[in-house]
């Protein structure tokens, strides 16, 4: 069953496009890697997911609900976190999370406020204000705010960004987790291609707003013939495109 | 919808739990207002033997309640983007009416807290009781809080489109009209061009409302009633231009753009 269907997305800001047609679907339970350089359309296209975007041209379903049109149904069922964005600073951990469980309308919010933060192993006073925490400990928090509502569908965009080397893995270990438990979909964008290797069923590379590579971690590396997908990525980065293994030979 | 209401109306009142600054500036503001002010118009009585001071601290005490509203309307998307947070809130299931009636429900706590500790100040310090309003003060509060929301709904569409470019015209907004809709002085001593512009405004109604009150003690209903239309009207417009540019502000990618901690 498809969880995130997308059919010929685009999105132009002015006249410069930032995503240029693009198509693809995560089953569910699946952990999907969007990859590619800074500027490649991955943002945009989380953003798009999430209604936070509207898209020019292409339709988003997502556990069979139409994107924008049931946004807050869609909403309610999916949610995100990313290393660039934090929960209110003026607020403790505690109340941040109150509120989204709230916001989410999750039962017993305090209780499941508390089991997030078991998970991650989050282990500070929960009267400690947000403003307070570094960058790592506030990427963690917005994860368990991401865990609040059990989603469906998980985007992370580059969640693992600030996080020590400790922390990132057990981060990953709960995602792992996640799929394997309630089978959620996990939408994922990461510069961190050992990171992609260990926890993407699948991987879609884009390059200046198309999808230039596809295909299990392995199965791009070795179409590639390239000896690892940081090597991949800096290919894409650097020429805006992956010819395939067949393609060099010829040339 | 009630949870999502609730979740948002504690997100802004949590942060007065442990804020004396901000618990103050409900009260600090407006009350240095009422000292100069009052003070003044204490001395002008003195002078023309008018009963002006009156009106002045009527004035003062009904323009916070609509300021205290608007303020927290306008303030609150503004507030998230200070802490990095509009873009949790955006991806969250809170629609726009839910966070507008939040934000009205805290503008409505606000502007209570306000024009009590006016209220007080100013029948400690000049003899005024905000009570010989009598019954004229519910109608009087009501419009103004609405039409405070009104605004306000302009403002966070401004802030929504310029993001934090746009800080200062939170502060400023309420301040381009209040020359124009009789807070201090009637309507009758603008120019008659302005005297037909202020008519546009559920709030001149108010104030020459007051003043009609607080001059003769009868209710002054015609004057109340329009201001309600009026407020109706406002109401649609801003609420129709909130909408149209959170599309906007979606279409261009400025709600994400503006949404980085």
């Amino acid at each position: 069953m498809q969880s995130v269907v997308v059919t010929n997305l685009w999105k132009k800001f002015g006249k410069t496009p930032a995503v240029k047609g693009i198509s693809f679907a995560a089953e569910r339970g699946e952990i999907l890697g969007l990859l590619g350089p800074n500027g490649a359309g991955k943002t945009t296209t989380i953003h798009m997911l999430l209604g936070l975007t509207s898209h020019d041209e292409g339709s988003i379903s997502i556990l069979g609900l139409d994107m924008p049109k049931n946004r807050y149904e869609v909403l309610q069922r999916v949610n995100f976190a990313s290393a660039y964005v934090s929960l209110p600073g003026n607020l403790t951990i505690d109340e941040s999370l109150y509120v989204y469980a709230k916001l989410y309308n999750v039962e017993n919010p305090k209780h499941r406020a508390r089991e997030v933060l078991a998970e991650l192993e989050v282990d500070l006073p929960g009267r400690s204000l947000i403003g307070t925490l570094s960058a790592g400990q506030k990427t963690r928090l917005n994860i368990c705010k991401a865990l609040l509502n059990r989603p469906e569908v998980l985007f992370l965009d580059e969640p693992t960004a600030s996080l020590d080397p400790d922390i990132a893995m057990k981060v990953r270990e709960i995602l792992k987790k996640l799929r394997k438990n309630y089978g959620t979909t996990i939408i994922y964008t990461s510069h961190y291609m050992q990171e992609v290797e260990e926890l993407c069923d699948r991987a879609i590379f884009l390059a200046r707003g198309s999808i230039v590579a596809t295909g299990t971690p392995t199965e791009i590396r070795e179409r590639s013939k390239l000896k690892s997908l940081d090597e991949v990525f800096v290919t894409i980065a650097r020429d805006g495109e992956l010819r395939d293994s067949n393609d060099k030979e010829e040339r | 919808m009630i949870s999502r209401v609730v979740a948002m109306v504690l997100r802004y009142m949590f942060i007065y739990k442990r804020s004396t600054i901000r618990i103050a500036e409900l009260i600090f503001f407006p009350l240095m207002d009422l000292l100069v002010w009052g003070f003044v118009t204490l001395y002008l009585q003195q002078v023309t033997q008018s009963n002006a001071v009156l009106f002045m601290l009527g004035g003062i005490v009904l323009w916070d309640i609509f300021f205290r509203a608007q303020q927290a309307v306008g303030m609150s998307v503004l507030q998230e983007m200070w802490v990095g947070n509009t873009l949790n809130l955006f991806v969250s299931p809170i629609r726009p009416r839910e966070l507008i009636l939040s934000t009205a429900i805290v503008g409505f706590i606000r502007a209570t807290i306000t024009a009590t500790g006016l209220g007080i100040c100013a029948y400690v310090l000049y003899a005024f009781n905000m009570m010989d309003l009598g019954i004229a003060l519910v109608p009087l509060f009501g419009l103004l809080l609405f039409f405070g929301w009104a605004v306000g709904l302009f403002t966070s569409a401004l802030i929504l489109r310029y993001g934090e470019a746009a800080e200062s015209l939170a502060w400023i907004v309420p301040f381009l009209i209040q020359p124009f809709v009789a807070v201090f002085y009637p309507v009758s001593a603008l120019p008659p061009a302005l005297q037909a512009f202020a008519q546009i405004f559920p709030c001149t109604h108010i104030f020459e409302g007051m003043r009609s009150v607080l001059h003769s003690g009868g209710v002054p209903w015609r004057e109340m009633g329009i201001s309600f239309l009026l407020t109706l009207v406002w109401l649609c417009f801003t609420g129709t231009f909130f909408a149209r540019t959170l599309t906007y502000v979606r279409s261009k990618g400025y709600l994400t753009t503006a949404s980085r901690g």
